[in-house]
């Protein structure tokens, strides 16, 4: 058996070397880290200095940043990276990152109340703690160059990782430092830099990313590529219909495959444990298996969306209520009414879910793509019956999430020491789901439906009522009681209940509906259908009351000045001088805030003979607050657009007798290159707090295209995907 | 199970497998060369595009019983002009997100340089259509082949 290099984590380069290691002190308890804590912020953003276990510097000269956000392509890696590097004074050739060890002391995330990633929030949570944590390490380093030249602190600069006494000519880099600065107290008022002193943060071309030289290579090291001796590779046989349970198997055939090492019953379903991936399989395919449906799903997606659609004639439980609705709808006259219809979807990410388990009775060490460690940790230890210290998580680089390895109810850990347990201790595991596994096993964004109703009068919208009917992505978690108010889960109408318009009649109901099929977060939560009914409907509105589609939103003042200036940026940015169309082409636009980051697109759009969108180009204005990585974010906005438009256009899981039709891209159709637009993003400058951009750019694409087929007089598509049938 | 032999960039193995194994697992789980990865295992997003006597194929699909005494190359053993001047282009306009389905997307793009020196968008989209990247980094993709041909010429 090979051991593969570590890769990304530098594990290796750090073995026996000395030197400073901030705050790292692992088996103290939160408060023992240092004396230095300091109370949170009143903004809920900024965080205690201490415990401060981000930064290790070797004696050779690597900065090497623990970054307890996964990394999955949105780039905190780079990102925390920058922040520490930039009060370290550091040079990027001497950063390095890796992923935080699961400890909910050290690593919590502030904005999700455990350690975890999601809500785009690493750099929104980690502004102020990295660039502290890179302040206290700049100012151990000094102080220890000082005492060892007998100088005064205050006479030393950094620059680019190097200290240097000018008056005696003296230099130094780090890692000469390294071992003298960790015998030296963490200090808890290291001062911060001022926006202007800026080398890195904000600069163009200052960073370039850490993980892609190990992502062109082979190299990288994902969960799939775990390895150990006599590691067996476990398959699942899961229920065909969401809700079924196993009534009775046999395995004999399975385990007559050459390879086939076990076949034990979980509680997800029938594992197949063998040497490798292929006899695994042949093996899960000879089983027989017979299902017991007596509690399964046995509606279609159809079905339900019937059932959505007579739920939202009658009264839902009100999420945001301001004037009279009814009565501004009744004083109109006219009333304008669009039911807006969205599929469940499955995340597809390019590395389908899997993780690597050891065990050995007494101590566990799991290493995958784990995404919300806190719980994550939490179920594996219950399931092998251990303590939480005796159980170890290595998050590990991930081949997209999208929000599928975010799991509330952390079904994957619990599958994972389940299939571990099974077969008893001593049998490392490598868990494997397959694409169809993964596109047919559940966890969706909900199907959704909203019926809107408005009303135009004197050129203005004078009424909004919004009903959203669908499943509730929090309910029956572990964090329900957390975030369910009133019996409404705000996830469900965010978008929908707060829009950037001011409209003095408005309503927002929620109808939460429940069914057999698991859901879960998908890029952007409740504004990847709010954003596009909501971006839609005020379009139709504004068309209805004759107005332009710039121009009549920014005449609505809401209450973000941030709206509108990514508005007019987007708007300068394409040169907007209306919808069009202009030589068959014609062009849409829509804006969306998406975890505190405001985004506005153009799309220019032509139909083909049967009417279907091809999307030519796509202006993108995103105001983030303050842009840490420029190139980043520009990444994120481009892909976001990318994610969003594949999936309005194409993506759909239909649900037939409780089964989930699609189960690969060959029916589960993906965005390719071909269908790309062309794509020029501007970052509106700002000096507010950073949030994030790993979601933010995925909402405005679908209504921007749907707008921009209404230029071209077609129907403003009010089902999605846009172009159906053809996977 | 039986016996096969195969020649994987440069050198031979013999692996004992199931005759029908597909060469992506014999790559990955027999012989540990991990950069290629698996996706969907029906040949649909080119994950697992490896050489097959020069030409890209998807490894998902190709039984290793089939392959005789082609020469495989993968992303581990991916060298010469074409391929330096792919991966520094990459480097450059920072194209991996995620990362998962980049050794097949260089893998593509390194054998339409080698076919054609100047490719064109509408070259690109059909060389680079059966790569599925869900983090969309298509348009750097498509900038990046750009460059590295530019690369190559001077």
């Amino acid at each position: 058996m090979t051991h593969h290099d570590p890769g990304l984590t530098r594990r290796t380069a750090l073995k026996g070397v000395a030197g400073l290691v901030i705050g790292f002190h692992l088996s103290l308890p939160a408060h023992g880290q240092s004396g230095s804590a300091r109370p949170s912020g009143t903004d809920g953003v900024s965080a205690p200095f201490a415990p401060n276990a981000f930064i290790r510097i070797g004696t050779d000269d690597l900065v090497t940043v623990l970054i307890k956000h996964i990394e999955f392509g949105q780039g905190p890696f780079t990102g925390l990276a920058t922040l520490a590097a930039e009060e370290l004074d550091a040079d990027w050739a001497q950063m390095r990152a890796e992923h935080a060890p699961s400890n909910l002391a050290l690593y919590k995330n502030f904005l999700l109340g455990m350690q975890g990633t999601g809500g785009s929030s690493a750099i929104a949570n980690s502004y102020d703690q990295m660039r502290k944590a890179g302040a206290a390490a700049r100012a151990m380093l000094v102080r220890a160059a000082a005492d060892r030249w007998n100088v005064a602190p205050s006479e030393i600069v950094v620059e680019r990782g190097v200290l240097r006494h000018r008056a005696t000519g003296r230099e130094g880099r780090f890692g000469q430092f390294a071992e003298a600065a960790a015998r030296l107290p963490v200090p808890d008022d290291a001062p911060l830099k001022e926006p202007a002193s800026f080398r890195l943060i904000g600069r163009e071309g200052a960073v370039k990313k850490l993980d892609v030289p190990e992502k062109t290579n082979g190299k990288a090291q994902f969960a799939i590529d775990n390895d150990a001796p006599a590691m067996l590779t476990v398959v699942v046989a899961r229920p065909p219909r969401f809700g079924s349970k196993v009534a009775s198997f046999d395995a004999a055939a399975a385990r007559s495959i050459a390879g086939v090492a076990d076949v034990k019953q979980l509680p997800t379903g029938i594992a197949v444990y063998a040497k490798g991936m292929w006899p695994a399989l042949k093996g899960r395919e000879a089983l027989r298996i017979a299902w017991d449906d007596t509690a399964a799903e046995k509606r279609s997606s159809e079905q339900m969306i019937e059932d959505y659609r007579t739920l939202a004639r009658t009264p839902g439980m009100t999420a945001a209520a301001r004037g009279d609705v009814e009565a501004a709808l009744a004083k109109a006259g006219k009333i304008i009414e669009a039911e807006f219809v969205f599929p469940y979807l499955a995340h597809a990410p390019m590395e389908p879910l899997d993780g690597f388990l050891q065990w050995d009775g007494q101590r566990a060490r799991a290493r995958f793509g784990c995404q919300l460690q806190t719980g994550d940790h939490n179920m594996i230890a219950a399931v092998l019956g251990l303590p939480l210290d005796r159980v170890e998580i290595e998050t590990m680089l991930a081949g997209g999430s999208f929000g599928r390895r975010g799991q509330a109810d952390s079904h994957l850990a619990a599958e994972l020491a389940q299939a571990a347990k099974a077969i008893g201790p001593g049998h490392p595991i490598k868990l494997m789901w397959t694409r169809e596994d993964d596109i047919r096993g559940g966890y969706y964004r909900p199907l959704y439906l909203h019926r809107l109703r408005g009303a135009v009068s004197g050129g203005k919208i004078v009424a909004w009522a919004d009903r959203v009917v669908g499943q509730s992505i929090v309910k029956g978690t572990p964090y329900e009681s957390m975030i369910i108010k009133d019996g409404i889960d705000p996830l469900s109408v965010e978008g929908a209940s707060h829009i950037p318009y001011d409209i003095a009649d408005f309503r927002c109901e929620l109808h939460t509906t429940e069914t057999a099929v698991p859901v879960l977060s998908w890029r952007s939560v409740g504004l990847t259908h709010s954003g596009y009914a909501v971006e839609c409907f005020v379009d139709e509105l504004l068309q209805a009351a004759g107005k332009d589609p710039v121009a009549g939103r920014l005449e609505m003042p809401g209450k973000s000045p941030r709206v509108a200036g990514v508005l007019r940026a987007v708007a300068a940015l394409a040169g907007w001088s209306g919808p069009g169309p202009v030589d068959k082409r014609a062009r849409g636009v829509a804006v969306v805030e998406a975890f505190g980051t405001y985004v506005a697109q153009i799309a220019e759009v032509s139909a083909d003979g049967s009417g279907s969108p091809r999307v030519h180009k796509v202006w993108c204005a995103v105001d983030c607050g303050v842009a840490v990585n420029p190139d980043v974010i520009r990444a994120q906005m481009q892909g976001g657009i990318g994610f969003g438009l594949g999936h309005a256009l194409f993506a759909e899981i239909t649900i037939e007798a409780g089964r989930a039709l699609q189960g690969n891209f060959d029916t589960y159709r993906s965005l390719r290159i071909d269908e790309m637009p062309e794509i020029e993003v501007a970052i509106v400058p700002s000096a507010e707090k950073p949030t994030g951009v790993g979601e933010p750019g995925v909402p405005p694409i679908g209504p921007a295209v749907a707008n921009a087929m209404a230029a071209l007089g077609l129907p403003r598509p009010r089902r999605l995907p846009m172009v159906r049938g053809t996977g | 199970m039986a016996a096969v032999q195969i020649k994987v960039n440069g050198q031979s193995h013999t692996v004992d497998v199931l005759p029908d194994t597909p060469l992506l697992w014999v790559l990955r789980d027999y012989l540990r060369l991990t950069g290629t990865k698996f996706g969907c295992g029906m040949a649909q997003c080119g994950a697992c595009t490896v050489f097959f006597d020069g030409q890209p194929l998807r490894s998902c699909s190709m039984p290793v019983s089939g392959v005789g005494a082609s020469e495989i190359t993968t992303i581990e053993g991916l060298a010469g002009r074409e391929a330096d001047a792919v991966k520094t282009a990459w480097i450059a306009h920072d194209v991996p997100q995620c990362g998962y389905c980049q050794s097949g997307q260089i893998m593509s793009a390194t054998a339409l340089l080698k076919q054609i020196k100047r490719p064109s968008d509408r070259d690109i989209d059909l060389a680079m259509n059966g790569n599925l990247c869900r983090c969309a980094t298509y348009v750097r993709i498509r900038s990046a082949i750009h460059d590295a041909a530019k690369l190559l010429e001077g």
